[in-house]
């Protein structure tokens, strides 16, 4: 498109002089301004980083998150020892752990690399589901209106109704026992196996999904209803467009900002959420290490080995502080009303 | 108003009506039951106990008398029994003769000598505490930080401000939790790092009898703890709402007519800034109500927050039920006042 005569820099209702500036789609628009958002750079940088740490943290990890020395329990480094000044009379000094080890001798620091990957699976799949979930609700109840809309908004009000925290926790309760000794070959046995081989996630995905969705739908429908009467669907409709190709090919890009700007905005809810269900002991199973079950152990101790419980809460804030840089540039980067302000 | 306030209320008792069948099926389709124990009681005895809880009947039956239980108000002459555990009701009004008794959650299964009603009694006070608590923190904080940030904006008080919301977001409860407590209850020793000061009674039933140090000790990290998140999301709120609002056309016309800053910013912009923040607190205070549960379990307070946890360990199926359908009510309600405070707050939207 570097050619400032050619047809598609024409726009028309510009009065058909051809575009000096070189034409660029919303998502390059916004990429450009993300970029220039320090802060949503430093986050996206660390989430990298984060994703790089779950993928290969066989090789980053100094040993086993399982591996157990009961010998070395509860001890420290000399560089820890300094900073928690308060655990010198309970710590025994042992420099093999970067960090320290817990209650039973695990190295505190692979544990942290290892529980990077329950909280990133958790930030990247949360979305996709109440995604996937949220919009097709959403589009079908805002697109056709009327009777249907009425009906669908109603159930998501009724579900609005329940306490979200306390139904997550009844449903992981409930797919904990009702998974728990199936007979093989059938459906629960299968669903018990997928759960166990990714160390519990399974069924803290189902439980965040069927939660979160609800905003997803109702933020979907609001923006196809505000949307679907404009002129260019309108225009669509009249050279015949299909529903299907109105609703995907029309209405859906134009709405796909902000919800992705909302999607990402809540990932830092379902990341605390997966570490709150860890941290009540309805997360993944142990000794599969997340950092809310890591919190929840170290608390148990923080009189006496802080460290155990500072580590792992430093780096879900550090993960909930990036996701949080990246969410609010890119809102910043998409938000129409600030466009061409710079 | 006075018909729009009906009509919600009609559409609650449906909602909480949905609530309660989910609730009652999610939880009876757990295989086990409350009284499964690793070495299994003599049939003889689990018949007892079946029959003496009416687990025995057809599922509905007890689904219908449940509902009966909770929802219909009864009228009696018979005063409270306090030893029957079948006939607690949460609400005894007493009109010359006539008792009017509403809301028997009915006994626990996991202590015997207890009812919902008692846990209500005992341990929601406490977490409704904590959840007022936790909103008032929010609000104090977030929305003169969002004033400031936006009176100032691009001004290191701005930055300062939105650094402070960031931080906010970020730092979940069961992070902030330990931090405080090593800070604050272990190295320095200043605050308890666990507990909670106030005992029963209660003033209107979950107010604190006296206030003073020895109650506020206790509370002051807890309620920052699970406030501070609120009140950032407020901040970032009313700062968006404020910058939004102070470049209409009106608050021009203010200002051209000679009108005080202070004015201004008083009488015209801030009352309508409000209105998107307002909505926000109903959404909010169910997010502060179901916090309460992870606060009590980071600080070791009290609350409601580890009965339900340890209720549904066991199966102890009132308690989940009563616990759930108290929440939900909690929540419509809060929607339903911010629906009022919404129209009083923008009088183009009328309820009828």
């Amino acid at each position: 498109m570097t050619n400032p005569v050619s047809l598609k820099n024409i726009r028309a209702g510009s009065g058909g002089v051809p575009l000096t500036q070189k034409r660029e789609s919303l998502w390059g628009d916004a990429f450009r301004r993300l970029l220039r958002n320090r802060a949503a750079v430093i986050g996206g940088s660390i989430i990298i980083i984060l994703i790089l740490v779950a993928v290969f943290a066989d090789q980053i990890a100094i040993m086993h998150y399982a591996k157990q020395n009961l010998v070395a329990n509860n001890s420290a480094p000399e560089w820890v020892l300094k900073v928690f000044s308060t655990m010198r009379p309970y710590a025994q000094v042992n420099n093999d752990y970067p960090l320290g080890a817990d209650y039973a001798g695990r190295d505190l620091f692979s544990r942290i690399v290892y529980g990077a990957r329950i909280s990133l699976t958790v930030a990247f799949i949360g979305p996709i589901i109440s995604l996937i979930i949220g919009v097709i609700y959403g589009s079908i109840s805002g697109f056709f209106g009327g009777r249907v809309d009425n009906i669908m908004m109603r159930i998501v009000d009724i579900l609005y109704a329940f306490p979200q925290l306390l139904f997550i926790i009844l449903m992981l309760a409930f797919f904990r026992s009702t998974f728990a000794k199936p007979d093989p070959g059938t459906f629960t046995y299968t669903m018990s196996q997928l759960d166990s081989r990714l160390g519990g996630m399974l069924f803290i995905f189902i439980g965040i999904g069927v939660t979160a969705w609800e905003t997803m739908a109702r933020l979907t429908r609001g923006q196809v209803l505000a949307t679907r009467e404009k002129e260019f669907v309108e225009a669509a409709r009249t050279i015949g467009s299909s529903d299907l190709r109105i609703m995907f090919r029309h209405i859906l890009p134009n709405i796909i900002g902000p919800l992705v700007v909302a999607e990402t905005l809540a990932i830092p809810g379902y990341i605390s959420t997966e570490a709150f269900l860890s941290f009540i002991g309805l997360g993944v199973n142990p000794p599969t290490p997340s950092w809310g079950s890591m919190i929840s152990d170290g608390s148990a101790v923080i009189r006496t080995y802080p460290n155990q419980a500072v580590f792992p809460a430093l780096a879900l804030a550090i993960t909930m502080f990036a996701f949080n840089f990246l969410g609010d540039g890119l809102r910043d980067a998409l938000d129409p009303r600030l466009r061409g302000t710079q | 108003m006075g018909r729009y306030v009906v009509r919600r209320l009609l559409y609650m008792v449906v909602v909480l009506l949905v609530v309660s069948f989910i609730t009652f099926g999610l939880m009876h389709a757990v295989p086990g039951g409350p009284f499964d124990r690793e070495k299994a009681l003599p049939p003889e005895i689990m018949a007892n106990l079946n029959a003496r809880y009416h687990l025995d009947d057809p599922l509905m039956v007890q689904y219908g008398q449940y509902l009966y239980d909770v929802m219909l108000p009864k009228f009696t002459t018979t005063p409270p029994d306090n030893t029957n555990l079948s006939d607690d009701h949460l609400i005894n009004i007493k009109i010359g003769n006539l008792w009017i008794r509403w809301m028997n959650f009915g006994p626990t299964f996991s202590s015997r000598s207890r009812t919902v009603n008692d846990i209500f009694r005992q341990q929601l006070p406490i977490s409704m505490q904590l959840g007022l608590m936790a909103l008032t923190v929010a609000v104090l904080i977030g929305i003169p930080l969002g004033i400031i940030a936006a009176l100032k904006q691009n001004t290191i008080f701005d930055y300062l401000s939105m650094s402070v919301a960031i931080f906010g977001v970020s730092v979940p409860v069961i992070v902030l939790g330990p931090l405080l407590i090593w800070i604050f209850g272990v190295t320095l020793k200043w605050l308890p790092p666990t507990g909670w000061g106030s005992k029963p009674p209660y003033v209107l039933g979950f107010l604190p009898s006296k206030l003073g140090w020895d109650y506020f000790k206790h509370a002051i990290m807890p309620a920052v703890a699970l406030g501070l998140g609120s009140s950032a999301i407020l901040a970032r709120l009313t700062r968006a709402s404020l910058l939004q609002v102070v470049r209409e056309d009106y608050i021009r016309t203010a200002r051209a007519k000679g009108l005080q800053e202070r004015l201004v910013i008083t009488r015209h912009a801030f009352k309508n800034s409000l209105i998107p923040v307002v909505t926000i607190l109903g959404p909010m205070f169910a997010g502060l109500v179901t916090g309460t549960f992870v606060t009590e379990l980071t600080f070791g307070i009290p609350g409601m927050g580890k009965y339900f946890i340890t209720s549904i360990t066991n199966r102890d199926y009132p308690v989940i039920m009563g616990t759930i359908l108290l929440y939900a009510v909690f929540l419509v309600i809060a929607n339903l006042i911010v629906d009022l405070v919404y129209a009083y707050l923008d009088p183009r939207i009328r309820y009828d």
